[in-house]
């Protein structure tokens, strides 16, 4: 019997040597006369176990892991193909409590499928959304999508139905789909590998976003520090235009809907959906005033859709299990799971799709095992570079858009990243500045110059020079930062910095008790 | 010669360009403003004679909304819109003058005079000195940091000069190339701090697409693109005070 044996892809897993690993066993399975199917599969987001091999028997896939090129020998003398025991085994990969604790919608097929295979993808349930929206009229899909209540999840957590609505609302034609595939933030991770491990679930939602808007044509805004992603979309746009998915006739429909991927130009700023829709019109990436939004007046002045990728990727199981079910999960006004994005110093850096509510101390202990280092966790970011830094205090806030809020952090893209004792915050804080002044667009003042100037005062700071005077003219620069900014990168570089400031004055060099700005 | 070249302007600068819709009734500052839709609150508050400070916009040029010196409050909206990128709206209520606005304005002023020759602040005059006495700012709290001030003077063309240190990066020039020249010979080449005004691929204004029309010359707001006749004997920068 052939047995079937899965490595993954996925530019983490490649990068920790998957390839060698998978060649590896192609040549122990020759050598051993074993016939197997070596499936390169999407990867389950267990970053510390990669490569991760899983190997298919009666009990259901066993996983080992971390497998190099070198340990294959060895599994295959311990009965890797019968899912034998070895110190790298992990039993049945389900079980797994990583994974068996989570609450996987739109990461349902990480790490089961053949990113490239239609056929896989329609076997775990592919192609269901899009079909029944097709049967339905396109205003009532825009309503299932309001219902879900699913939010933004790039990092403005702005309600998808309602942009949809205005979308579909406005008068104007030709409209547009564009998908901000531009993930910048630090620690995150999720949206490649929606791209490279499922891609076809990332069209499928943005051919439901286009019949629901009224709009045939589509663009992936696609960051250039992705090749493996360029490379599976582009192929997976192929093979649906193949197969009739994409084209003239959606699925046999009377809906026209094409897509094409574009990639950027390493600009962090080309995430923002003005600056973003700048550059696909060819132009220098510069963050647009609003209104008009997008949604009236996009790309090349037409109406246009402006989604996440992880936003666009959660759409099918909404369509195909209705929205209710969707909005089912989640607290309060953040409906649904996140696929959160563990990395930083944790034991356990991964990808854990959680119902929002769950805390940060959950995700942190129960899923990433505490620090790499073993030493006690000092800081947490969540959000990414923009996001505020949280202390020991913080770490039972539940993850939900507006109780971070309250405490000028965010959900953001959903990254989360983890720093023990030996982190030096007031170095954060400059850090923070500077990533503002190295990114900025250079349009608006307080960002273009103001960031600089932040990092010069944070650095007179913490050389003890002024300290009084320097302290307080960097919480004056913060203010008008915050509120003079054009968008979200000036407005809210000051968040980790006050936030720094507030949580950890010593490092600065300040008095525990220095004049409490309240953040 | 300061004094000649303010002579020579002509009327009022509205900020952004008229429209010519039907009359929006709004209020400014207590007074009632009537003008056509689609206009800026910003025009409405020239209008108004309640002229909020900018830097970026002139009635020459589409609005921008680089600048934040033109931030004003809009009653039941949050934070602080631009006057030159909100259009007006029907029963829209603005106030152009409050302390928490003259802070916000203060600060962001400040920033530009922190990468701007503190020698040209005094006696000059240029929109940007305008803007600061209608903001009230002369000097800046951030002392010696990095800067523009030494990047090198482009006098390649024959009739104006480009002075690096005293621009303020507001793209007027490059809008003026684009909207009224057409020639699109300029641009803002790199990010963040770095952003800086350059002719074609980063070339002297001589070699580039340029054609020598002068409209960036007339939108710089700063004198960092002027006319060289206006320099008997050469251009020379102020030098600064011996410490």
């Amino acid at each position: 019997m052939t047995i079937k044996i899965c490595v993954p892809r996925d530019a983490a897993a490649l990068s920790l040597g998957a390839d060698a690993t998978a060649a590896a066993i192609a040549k122990a399975a020759r050598q051993a006369g074993q016939a197997i199917q070596l499936v390169r599969t999407s990867s389950r987001g267990m970053f510390w176990l990669e490569p991760f091999v899983e190997v298919e028997t009666a009990t259901g896939r066993v996983g080992y892991g971390p497998v190099t090129a070198e340990d294959v020998p060895g599994l295959f003398a311990a009965g890797l193909l019968r899912g034998g025991a070895h110190p790298l085994a992990h039993g049945v990969v389900e079980a797994m409590p990583f994974l068996a604790r989570q609450e996987r919608l739109t990461f349902a097929r990480a790490g089961l499928t053949d990113p490239l295979s239609l056929a896989d993808y329609e076997t775990h349930g592919g192609l269901r959304g899009l079909r029944r929206a097709l049967g339905m009229a396109p205003t009532a899909v825009v309503e299932e999508v309001v219902a879900s209540g699913l939010r933004g999840r790039g990092g403005a957590g702005f309600p998808t139905g309602i942009k949809w609505r205005t979308v579909a609302s406005a008068p104007a034609q030709p409209k547009y789909v564009v998908i901000n595939a531009d993930e910048g933030d630090s620690g995150t991770y999720s949206d490649r590998m929606v791209m490279e491990g499922d891609p076809y679930v990332l069209l499928e939602g943005m051919a439901i976003a286009g019949y629901a808007t009224g709009a045939s044509y589509g663009y992936i805004y696609l960051r250039s520090e992705y090749p493996h992603a360029l490379a599976v979309l582009n192929e997976a746009l192929a093979t649906l235009r193949a197969r009739g998915v994409y084209g003239r006739n959606v699925l046999g429909a009377d809906f026209a809907f094409d897509a094409e991927v574009r990639v950027g130009a390493g600009a962090y700023i080309c995430g923002e959906e003005t600056a973003l829709l700048e550059s696909l019109e060819g132009k220098r990436g510069m963050v647009r005033f609003k209104p008009p939004l997008p949604a009236i007046k996009g790309l090349f002045g037409q109406p246009t859709v402006v989604n996440n990728v992880v936003s666009l990727a959660s759409v099918p199981i909404i369509l195909d299990r209705g929205g209710k079910h969707y909005a089912d999960y989640g607290m309060g006004r953040s409906r649904g799971t996140l696929p959160i994005q563990l990395a930083g110093n944790v034991k356990r850096a991964g990808l854990v799709e959680k119902a929002f509510g769950v805390t940060l101390r959950q995700l942190i202990e129960d899923y990433g095992g505490g620090t790499r280092s073993g030493r006690p966790v000092r800081a947490v970011q969540v959000g990414g570079p923009l996001g505020a830094y949280f202390d020991q205090r913080l770490l039972d806030l539940p993850l939900d858009y507006e109780a971070l809020a309250q405490h000028k952090g965010m959900v953001g893209h959903g990254g989360i990243v983890v720093f023990d004792d030996t982190v030096d915050m007031a170095e954060q804080a400059r850090y923070a500045m500077e990533f503002c002044a190295v990114e900025s667009c250079g349009k608006c003042t307080p960002c273009r110059i103001g960031s600089t100037r932040g990092r010069e005062l944070i650095e007179k700071i913490v050389r003890g020079k002024d300290v009084a005077r320097n302290h307080r003219q960097l919480l004056a620069l913060c203010d008008v930062m915050e509120n003079a900014s054009l968008c979200a990168l000036g407005g809210m570089a000051p968040w980790p910095v006050l936030s720094a400031l507030q949580y950890f004055p010593g490092d600065f060099g300040l008095p525990a008790k220095e004049p409490a700005h309240v953040v | 010669m300061w004094s000649e070249l303010r002579d020579l302007r002509e009327g009022q600068d509205l900020g952004t360009p008229p429209r010519g819709g039907e009359p929006v009734a709004l209020v400014v500052d207590g007074k009632p403003v009537t003008v056509p839709a689609g206009s800026s609150v910003m025009l409405a508050a020239a209008a108004g004679s309640c002229p909020v400070p900018k830097l970026c916009a002139t009635d020459t040029l589409e609005a921008f909304g680089s600048c934040r010196v033109c931030l004003v409050e809009i009653q039941g909206r949050k934070g602080y819109p631009a006057a030159c990128t909100t259009l007006v709206e029907p029963g829209m209520v603005v106030t152009t003058q409050s302390p928490r606005l003259h802070e916000l304005r203060q600060g962001v002023v400040e920033l530009y005079l922190s990468d701007f020759p503190q020698e040209d602040v005094p006696g000059g005059w240029s929109e940007l000195h305008e803007t600061l006495q209608q903001v009230g700012v002369a000097s800046h709290p951030y002392g010696q940091g990095e800067n523009h001030l030494q990047a090198p003077v482009d006098e390649s063309n024959p009739y104006f000069l480009f002075d690096p240190a005293k621009c303020i990066v507001c793209s007027r020039c490059v809008r003026a190339c684009e909207e009224i020249q057409g020639t699109f010979a300029l641009t803002i080449q790199g990010r963040g701090f770095a952003s800086q005004v350059a002719a074609s691929q980063g070339e002297r204004f001589l070699d580039s697409e340029c054609v020598s029309c002068g409209a960036c010359v007339q939108a710089c707001p700063t004198q960092s693109l002027v006319e060289k006749s206006l320099f008997v004997g050469g251009y020379h920068r102020a030098q600064p005070p011996k410490a």
